[in-house]
């Protein structure tokens, strides 16, 4: 069923000058997924989650996001997606509280609502007691959880996730990919940058990029099974390697 | 609206949670307005004066008193010889020498004619030749009087009685009577201060969150470009007419500034004025990676348009072509402005020009701000 895939992704690419930062991707998302886009540092996942989210312009290729056109119609998509980039990047001079209004009113969501939203994601992230504190003093945990809460504020069909984990302990990694669960089973489609691979396994399917072209599609047993290794780790440096 | 309402809420936290920010935009202005004022002073007073005096005549005395009694003029020394006087020239003792050669009351007397000279210092321009004129202005005068005073002896010795016609030239200072140099001063470095501030803010403030990374979030939303260059423009905009009101308001009680004109005038252009340095400012932040490259981009506008806006040089007095400078220079058109309207009392008609160049520029500045901000890259 055609109505099911809710990212189209067609030959893709990006280039900067006579570097090929994103060489003619193909993939399809479908809805409810959590698709895990791995890659080694500057194999061009950050570049291509910025044409997705209709931050970059694409070189060439096709792309749908949630039905929209990424050349045409990026304003329809941002309406439809969250995003959560791999610096934080929330007001820090702002409290928790001002932050989460401030974005529910960009996405023009009425004040009641903004209001609901609000009081709803501090009570989940229980951060009662420090809702009016300035989150530039939260610790760097709470901050990508309260950064992933906000990605998802106007209750978008996609949220995009750019390394939304690094820099963190495994218990507060763990928090984090139970936020991931509890809205991909809200119907959420989930796309998360990641390089690390216990994090791969968390997924429904995985595409592993290598110097701008994707090398492996699939669910996580899939790839261990076609390259013959116990963990993604080894699916991972057998890939990366070449 | 309801993004707006939020774009501006944030806007202002963040001015009001910034430590440093605050004091920057209300104190610093402020501070500014008032030493400015006193130092920007251009009377000249005090012009030191060196008197070569190598008569020792009744009238070369009487004419140092008459010096002596102007307040403008400090009298260092009378000299005896050049020597003496060239060196505090050279010294930069005295601004100006007033050489009064020998027989100077005689060759009065004897030819009707005697000649003065002054050595001016030009290297201080303003004092020099500003100073320079004053003197001449009393040694004018006092040739008209001596000559009055000779007149009848003349007649007596049975000279032909020469007729002597005396055009004597009476100022009227108009709209500054007093002509207090504060009154002219104050309304132009306030104008000026504003649209400094408010554009410097406005250029640090995109580039700033480029820098921290917090654009990129807002870029991910659906907002509208206008939307958001609107949001950042009216906080600043309110912040400067605020400034506006103090500015003003410690002018009267301060300087004790004349506002002849209707205020709603001056308001009514301030936020014509303000709009079009906002989109200026943020233009620039727009073409900015970094908030120093928006500083230095910014000071280059600044030092043009102060220089350029007649506050401390009349645009008159500017070569032709630097004239055309000044049209796109909201700072010359407010300084207009502000000293037409409080000082001479100018209506709207009177300053209709300024409205409407100043609203183009607007239009013009606000067009590129929207322009030049792109959600994709």
């Amino acid at each position: 069923m055609p109505s099911e895939i809710v990212i189209k992704v067609n030959n893709l690419t990006k280039k900067f000058g006579d570097f090929t930062a994103v060489d003619q991707i193909t993939f399809d998302v479908k809805v409810g997924e959590i698709f895990g886009f791995l890659g080694a540092n500057g194999a061009g996942k950050t570049t291509a989650i910025k044409m997705l989210i209709g931050l970059n312009r694409p070189t060439d290729g096709e792309a749908q996001v949630a039905g929209y056109d990424v050349y045409r119609e990026t304003e329809k998509i941002k309406q439809n997606i969250g995003y959560m980039s791999q610096k934080f990047s929330l007001y820090e001079d702002l409290s928790v509280r001002q932050n989460i209004e401030f974005y529910g009113g960009i996405y023009g969501l009425p004040r009641k609502a903004i209001r609901k939203k609000t009081d709803e994601i501090i009570q989940k992230l229980g951060l009662q007691d420090r809702a009016k504190k300035v989150v530039g003093d939260l610790p760097l945990g709470w901050k990508q959880r309260l950064a992933f809460a906000v990605a998802g504020v106007h209750d978008p069909r996609i949220i995009f996730l750019d390394e939304p984990t690094g820099g963190v302990d495994p218990v507060t990694r763990r928090q984090f990919w139970e936020m991931i669960y509890e809205s991909a089973n809200n119907g959420v489609t989930i796309f998360v940058t990641t390089h690390y691979m216990d994090e791969a396994e968390y997924c429904d399917r995985i595409s592993i990029m290598v110097d701008g072209e994707i090398k492996a599609l699939g669910t996580p047993a899939e790839l261990k099974a076609k390259f013959s290794s116990e963990t993604m780790d080894d699916v991972f440096i057998k890939l990366a390697r070449g | 609206m309801v993004r707006l309402y939020y774009i501006i809420r944030k806007e202002f936290i963040q001015i009001r949670r910034n430590k440093a920010m605050l004091p920057i935009m209300t104190i610093l202005p402020i501070v500014q307005l008032i030493l400015l004022s006193y130092a920007a002073d251009n009377e000249v007073k005090n012009v030191n004066l060196d008197i070569l005096d190598q008569d020792r005549s009744v009238y070369s005395k009487q004419l140092i008193e008459k010096i002596r009694i102007s307040d403008r003029f400090n009298i260092i020394e009378i000299s005896s010889s050049m020597h003496q006087a060239d060196k505090l020239m050279q010294d930069g003792e005295v601004d100006i020498i007033l050489a009064i050669p020998p027989q100077f009351e005689v060759d009065f007397h004897k030819n009707k004619a005697g000649d003065l000279q002054l050595l001016v210092n030009a290297i201080n321009g303003q004092q020099a030749t500003v100073g320079a004129s004053y003197l001449s202005a009393i040694i004018q005068s006092f040739n008209q009087e001596i000559r009055a005073d000779a007149a009848p002896s003349l007649a007596m010795t049975g000279s032909m009685p020469e007729p002597m016609p005396r055009i004597s030239t009476e100022y009227a200072y108009w709209y500054n009577p007093d002509l207090n140099y504060k009154y002219f001063m104050v309304p132009g470095i306030l104008g000026e201060l504003v649209t400094i501030l408010v554009m410097l803010l406005t250029a640090m403030n995109i580039v700033r969150e480029r820098e921290i990374g917090t654009i990129e979030q807002i870029n991910v939303t659906p907002i509208k470009k206008w939307q958001f260059i609107l949001g950042k423009m009216i906080p600043f905009l309110i912040l400067g007419m605020v400034l506006m009101v103090i500015g003003l308001t410690l002018g009267k009680l301060i300087f004790d500034v004349p506002m002849r004109g209707n205020l709603a005038i001056v308001f009514a252009y301030c936020f014509v004025n303000l709009t079009a340095v906002l989109g200026l400012g943020l233009f620039i932040s727009n073409l900015s990676d970094t908030q120093q490259q928006a500083m230095f981009t910014t000071f280059f506008f600044v030092i043009i348009f102060i220089l350029m806006s007649g506050l401390f040089t009349p645009i008159e007095s500017m070569p032709e072509w630097a004239q055309y400078f000044t049209i796109p220079n909201p700072i010359a058109h407010f300084v207009s402005v502000m000293r037409a309207v409080l000082l001479k009392g100018s209506g709207f008609a009177d300053v209709a020009y300024h409205f409407q160049v100043t609203a183009i520029l607007a239009v013009v500045f606000n067009t590129l701000a929207i322009w030049s901000y792109s959600k994709v890259s």
